[in-house]
């Protein structure tokens, strides 16, 4: 495919980032604030509420993460409007201010000193108007590079790393060279092919840069472990699919990076990257946490490889899944938007396979609904560092 | 009709990518890399997704996928037999 000049349909948003869907969320700061939340979201038809387990007496750099999650997600371009709703006023203010800062409309409430009946009123009506506001707001065409795509792999079995996730380091290779900003992650997930991942650093900086990233992850495997991580590291349905061991795993998923790009730079948690190119985020493997990460570091269409059929969606971002495994091809149909099997039996060659999921891509980020999407998937996972206070 | 596949030549297991492979089988395997043929044995029933190995291991010996090491054998495992969590584990955790 040649992708010299191609276009895409998006919403500019007051920031001059390019969405692909056009959500108003009702996002709460806490645990508490999650019923709050979800009935603005029942009350208001086209909110979207993203409930979440946390946010109460974290603190210190787990506290910034889950800081910038919040924020990253509201600022993501494939919102258009949001409703921040908290326990107390202050994180409440902290969070809208923080989204706020992209020029878009955002609202905030504090529950204590109001209740839920007259704090689901308020918002109910920010939401409302937003709702209305958003749904007038048209897409235009722009250039490829203004798309922002990410990755992370799932339920990965060996058809994994010779077909899906080769499929997805095809069209990397092919988008990289047009400006598109990428991101993969999984820190742990390169154990046993790090090697390969530090030799494409663009310099020295960056590879060492990734190598404390790394190194920091392992110390944490090392301090907790009580086994070699077999059945967490690999999952229970890896080895169901095949995979035998970590670094097997790894030399599958380090496939999704092509042959071509160079690793740019590295990113922390939910940070967002500040240039073109493909970056690297220290993250959790764990599906949900990864993609909900990358919402937040502002990503707008997510490649998802499968090979036993991980079904994740997320409420922001589009995952569009490819599988290679025909018998999950066959068995979870519902939930593969781009079948690749035909790798494994010489019907596809990766450039062909490469060039579908493009196709997919287009379509995706020009609205149509992914299967994950179609289905409600809405995972919406924060990453903890540590325990609470 | 391809039934398992090797990514690199060199390697020490291939990958059954169809259903129902059974003991005593002949398969038919699929160099990726170099797009070369390979014949093999089967020596028991092997799921898809699962390994088989292209040669003979004893105990310590070291497993080569995509031209890297993925880990240690644990216990004997002839050429042709299935190659999993039950003879082969991790070097590094």
């Amino acid at each position: 495919m040649n992708l010299s000049n191609t276009t895409f349909f998006g919403y500019k948003r007051e920031n001059g980032r390019i969405g692909v869907r056009n959500h108003v969320i009702i996002l709460p700061v806490d645990d508490l604030s999650n019923a709050a939340a979800q009935a603005v979201e029942a009350g208001i038809k086209g909110t979207l509420a993203l409930p979440h387990p946390y946010g109460r007496l974290q603190f210190g750099a787990d506290l910034d993460l889950h800081f910038r999650t919040l924020i990253g997600t509201g600022s993501n371009p494939n919102v258009a409007a949001v409703v921040v709703i908290g326990i107390e006023d202050g994180w409440s203010k902290k969070v809208a201010d923080g989204i706020a800062a992209t020029g878009k409309p955002v609202a905030y409430f504090g529950i204590e000193g109001h209740g839920d009946h007259e704090t689901i009123r308020r918002a109910s009506q920010k939401a409302r108007e937003f709702v209305q506001w958003a749904s007038e707001l048209r897409r235009e065409e722009r250039p490829l590079k203004e798309l922002w795509v990410s990755t992370k792999c799932g339920e990965s079995d060996t058809t994994s790393g010779c077909g899906a996730n080769p499929t997805v380091g095809n069209a990397f290779d092919k988008l990289y060279p047009h400006g598109v900003t990428l991101v993969f992650g999984e820190t742990t997930e390169l154990t046993g092919g790090e090697h390969l991942v530090a030799a494409r650093c663009r310099n020295d900086d960056v590879r060492k840069k990734f190598q404390f990233v790394f190194d920091r992850y392992q110390e944490v495997i090392n301090r907790h472990k009580t086994s070699d991580l077999s059945e967490s590291q690999p999952t229970k349905g890896n080895i169901a699919g095949g995979l035998t061991t970590i670094e097997e795993k790894a030399l599958g998923n380090i496939q999704k990076i092509g042959r071509k790009c160079l690793v740019d730079g590295v990113l922390d948690k939910a940070e967002m990257p500040t240039g073109p190119g493909l970056w690297f985020m220290d993250s959790s493997s764990a599906a949900a946490e990864m993609v909900t990460l990358c919402a937040a570091s502002g990503y707008v269409v997510h490649f998802f490889p499968t090979g036993q059929g991980n079904v994740i969606g997320n409420p922001i971002l589009p995952v569009i899944k490819l599988c290679a495994n025909p018998r999950t091809v066959r068995t979870m149909s519902e939930h593969i938007d781009v079948d690749v099997s035909g790798l494994l039996r010489k019907e596809l060659t990766p450039d062909q396979a490469g060039d579908r999921l493009l196709e997919c891509m287009f379509r995706t980020a020009n609205g149509r609904l992914t299967a994950a999407e179609a289905l409600g998937h809405r995972e919406f996972v924060l990453t903890r560092l540590y325990e609470s206070a | 009709m391809i039934h398992f596949v090797v990514h690199e030549e060199g390697d020490g297991v291939g990958v059954v990518v169809v259903e129902g492979v059974k003991a005593g089988q002949e398969l038919s395997g699929w160099i990726m890399e170099d797009d070369k043929d390979v014949q093999v044995t089967a020596r028991n029933d092997i799921p898809i997704g699962h390994k088989l190995a292209l040669r003979d291991y004893r105990e310590g010996d070291t497993v080569i996928k995509y031209g890297v090491d993925i880990g240690k054998v644990v216990q004997p495992i002839r050429k042709g037999e299935h190659l999993h969590v039950h003879n082969v584990k991790t070097k590094r955790w």
